[in-house]
C-alpha cells in the first residue's frame, strides 16, 4: 500500500507529470516524501519479516493499519493509472481570469528585443490592461496558450496559473480578434503572433478585466512541457 | 504495503492484501475503459483537482507524520513538562506562538497535535497549537505578503487574527472542554522496545490514517470545486454581511491549503478586504479536509464540536479584526 502510494509519487516526480498537479519547487519535497513512504515500507516489510509472524502475542497488531488508510489506494491509481491530464478549457471556462490578483501599480519594464516577442500571457495582460498597451505599443507578440470558448462563442486564449496545485489553478485570458480567425477547438494548444489591440472586455464570472490581442497569423502546436504559467 | 504472513489465514490482514492484488489485478485489465469514462471535462476536472489536492499535500502530511512520530517516539514525556508554562492556561499562547517556527501546512499539523496530547501536553495547548501553526508560519505569511503587494497589513491583520483564534479556542477548551471527546487511537506499537521499529510503525499508521481521511477531504474539495461555478459567488460579494459568510463558507467548502490560499483570496476582488481576511482565518483552520482528519485522529465527538466553533470564532475574529482595520 504505502509501497504503491509512495511509487506513484516518485514515479510523478521523476517524470514531468507531477508538473500538472503543483508548482515546479514542490519537486524536492515530493521525491522525499516518495522516498519516505517507501523507507517506512522496506522497513514495516523488514521488521515484519525478522519477528517471523506479524502477531507475535501482539493482539493489537491486526488494527495497526485503520481501514480509512485504505482510500490512499485511490489517489495511488489515480495517478498510475488514470493520470489526469492538467486543467484545460472547462476549468479555464469555471472561473474569471487571475489578471484581478496583479497589483495595479506596478511598473513595466520595456518589452526583451525579438520580433515577434515571446510573451507569457500573464505578462501581456497586465501590460494590456495595467499600462493600458504602452510597452506594446508596435511590437509583435507571441503568445502560447490553449483555446478555450469567450462568453460570446468567440475563441479565446487562455492559461492556468497556479499558486500551489491545481485545486487554486486560475485561467489568464487573452480575447483573440482582428482579421485572423483562429479556428481550432477548445483545449488546442495554439501558437498566436499578434500586436496589442485597445479592446477590453470584461470577464462575466469575476468581472476582471481580459485584454485583447490583434492576431496576424496562428499555428497549432503541442502543450509545453508546464503548461500552467 | 506490509506482507501478509500466510502462515496466519483468516486474519484480517491476510484477506485485505488478496482484495488488494485483486483490485489491481481487475484495474489493469479494465484499464483503458476507466481511463475513457474520465474523458468527460467534469469529471477530468474532478480528478485532476482530486490528485492535485493530494499530490500537493503528501509531502507536508509526510513532514507532518515524521515530526509527529520523532515527538512520540524520541522526545521524553519530561520534555514537554519542562519546555511549557506548568499553568494551562499560560501553555496555551505558549503553545500557539510556537506555532511560527512550523513550516508547513495544516495537513502536517494535525498528525503532530495528536502526537503531542499523547505525549502529556494538556490538550488545550495542543489545540491552539494546531490551529496556530498552519496560519502564522513563515511560509504562509511571506505567501500572503506576495499576494496581496498593495495591503501589507494584510500580513499583520491575518497573523493577530489567527493567533487570537487559536488562543480563544485554546481557552475556550480549558473552561468547556471535556478530555473525553478526544478519543485518540490506541496505540500498543508505541510501548514496543525498539524504538525504531516504534518510529517506523508510527509513521506508517499515521500515513494512513491521516492520509485515508486527507483522501475524503480532497474528494470533497475537488467536488466543489467542479460543481459550483464561481460565478455563483459574484452576486454576493456586494453585500457586507453576506460577502464575510459566503467567504468564510467557501474556505471550509474549498481546503485549499493554506500557503495557496491567499493567492485565491487575491484574486476574489470584488470581495471586501474583511471577508477575505476572514477568508484566510477561517481557511487554514476549519475546512472539509481538515475536520475529515480530525474527526479522524481525535474521534467524531470532538471534531462535531471542535470545527463549528472554531468556525464560529474566526468568523468573529477576523471580522472584528477587519472592521478595526478598514
Amino acid at each position: 500500500m504505502l509501497t504503491l502510494l509512495g511509487g506513484a509519487i516518485l514515479k510523478a516526480s521523476l517524470t514531468d507529470v507531477y508538473l500538472r498537479y503543483v508548482k515546479e519547487g514542490l519537486r524536492p519535497f515530493l521525491i522525499v516524501a516518495g522516498v519516505m513512504l517507501l523507507a517506512a515500507a522496506v522497513m514495516t516489510l523488514y521488521y515484519d519479516l525478522r519477528t517471523g509472524t506479524a502477531g507475535d502475542g501482539d493482539p493489537g497488531h491486526a488494527h495497526h493499519e485503520p481501514r480509512v488508510g485504505w482510500l490512499l489506494i485511490l489517489p495511488a491509481l489515480g495517478l498510475v493509472l488514470i493520470t489526469p491530464p492538467a486543467l484545460g478549457a472547462y476549468a479555464a471556462g469555471q472561473s474569471g481570469t487571475a489578471l484581478a490578483a496583479v497589483p495595479a501599480d506596478s511598473e513595466f519594464a520595456p518589452l526583451p528585443p525579438g520580433d515577434p516577442v515571446p510573451l507569457s500571457l500573464m505578462d501581456y495582460a497586465s501590460r494590456a490592461v495595467f499600462d493600458d498597451g504602452h510597452t506594446l505599443a508596435g511590437r509583435r507578440v507571441r503568445l502560447i496558450g490553449f483555446v478555450t470558448a469567450g462568453p460570446d462563442g468567440q475563441p479565446m486564449l487562455a492559461r492556468m496559473v497556479l499558486a500551489c496545485c491545481a485545486a487554486d489553478g486560475r485561467p489568464i485570458k487573452v480575447g483573440l480578434t482582428g482579421d485572423v480567425r483562429v479556428d481550432a477547438p477548445a483545449d488546442t494548444w495554439v501558437q498566436v503572433v499578434g500586436t496589442y489591440h485597445d479592446r477590453v472586455v470584461k470577464d462575466p464570472v469575476n468581472k476582471a478585466d481580459v485584454p485583447y490581442l490583434a492576431v496576424t497569423s496562428w499555428q497549432k502546436t503541442t502543450a509545453p512541457r508546464q503548461t500552467y504559467e | 504495503m506490509p506482507p501478509a504472513p500466510a502462515t496466519q489465514p483468516g486474519s484480517w490482514r491476510f484477506g485485505s492484501v488478496e482484495w488488494l492484488a485483486l483490485l489491481l489485478l481487475l484495474l489493469v485489465v479494465f484499464r483503458d475503459p476507466l481511463a475513457d469514462t474520465v474523458s468527460d471535462p467534469r469529471l477530468q476536472t474532478w480528478t485532476t483537482v482530486f490528485v492535485s489536492v493530494l499530490v500537493q499535500a503528501m509531502p507536508f502530511l509526510v513532514f507532518g507524520v515524521v515530526l509527529s512520530a520523532v515527538i512520540a517516539v524520541f522526545v521524553p514525556r519530561s520534555f514537554w513538562a519542562r519546555a511549557l508554562p506548568r499553568h494551562p492556561a499560560a501553555a496555551v499562547p505558549a503553545a500557539g506562538l510556537a506555532g511560527v517556527i512550523l513550516p508547513g501546512c495544516e495537513c502536517g499539523s494535525v498528525p503532530i497535535a495528536g502526537s503531542l496530547i499523547r505525549r502529556g501536553v494538556t490538550p488545550a495547548a495542543a489545540l491552539a497549537f494546531l490551529l496556530a501553526a498552519p496560519a502564522i508560519n513563515p511560509i504562509v505569511l511571506t505567501a500572503t505578503a506576495v499576494a496581496f503587494p498593495g495591503n501589507p497589513e494584510m500580513v499583520a491583520a491575518r497573523a493577530a487574527a489567527s493567533l487570537t483564534v487559536a488562543i480563544a479556542m485554546g481557552w475556550l477548551w480549558l473552561r468547556l472542554g471535556k478530555s473525553e471527546w478526544i478519543r485518540l487511537p490506541r496505540r500498543s506499537d508505541l510501548d514496543d522496545s525498539s524504538r525504531a521499529r516504534a518510529f517506523w510503525a508510527a509513521c506508517r499508521h499515521d500515513v494512513m490514517h491521516a492520509g485515508g481521511f486527507l483522501v475524503i477531504g480532497a474528494a470533497a474539495a475537488a467536488t466543489i470545486n467542479v460543481v459550483v461555478p464561481e460565478s455563483w459567488l459574484q452576486g454576493l460579494a456586494a453585500d457586507p454581511v453576506l460577502s464575510v459568510l459566503v467567504l468564510a463558507t467557501l474556505a471550509v467548502l474549498l481546503s485549499i491549503c493554506s500557503e495557496a490560499d491567499a493567492f485565491v483570496a487575491a484574486s476574489l476582488s470584488q470581495f471586501s478586504l474583511t471577508s477575505r481576511l476572514v477568508f484566510l482565518v477561517v481557511g487554514p483552520m476549519v475546512d472539509l479536509k481538515l475536520i475529515s482528519m480530525q474527526a479522524g485522529v481525535f474521534g467524531r465527538r470532538f471534531a462535531s464540536r471542535f470545527a463549528p466553533v472554531t468556525f464560529v470564532t474566526a468568523v468573529v475574529v477576523g471580522t472584528g479584526v477587519g472592521v478595526v482595520l478598514w
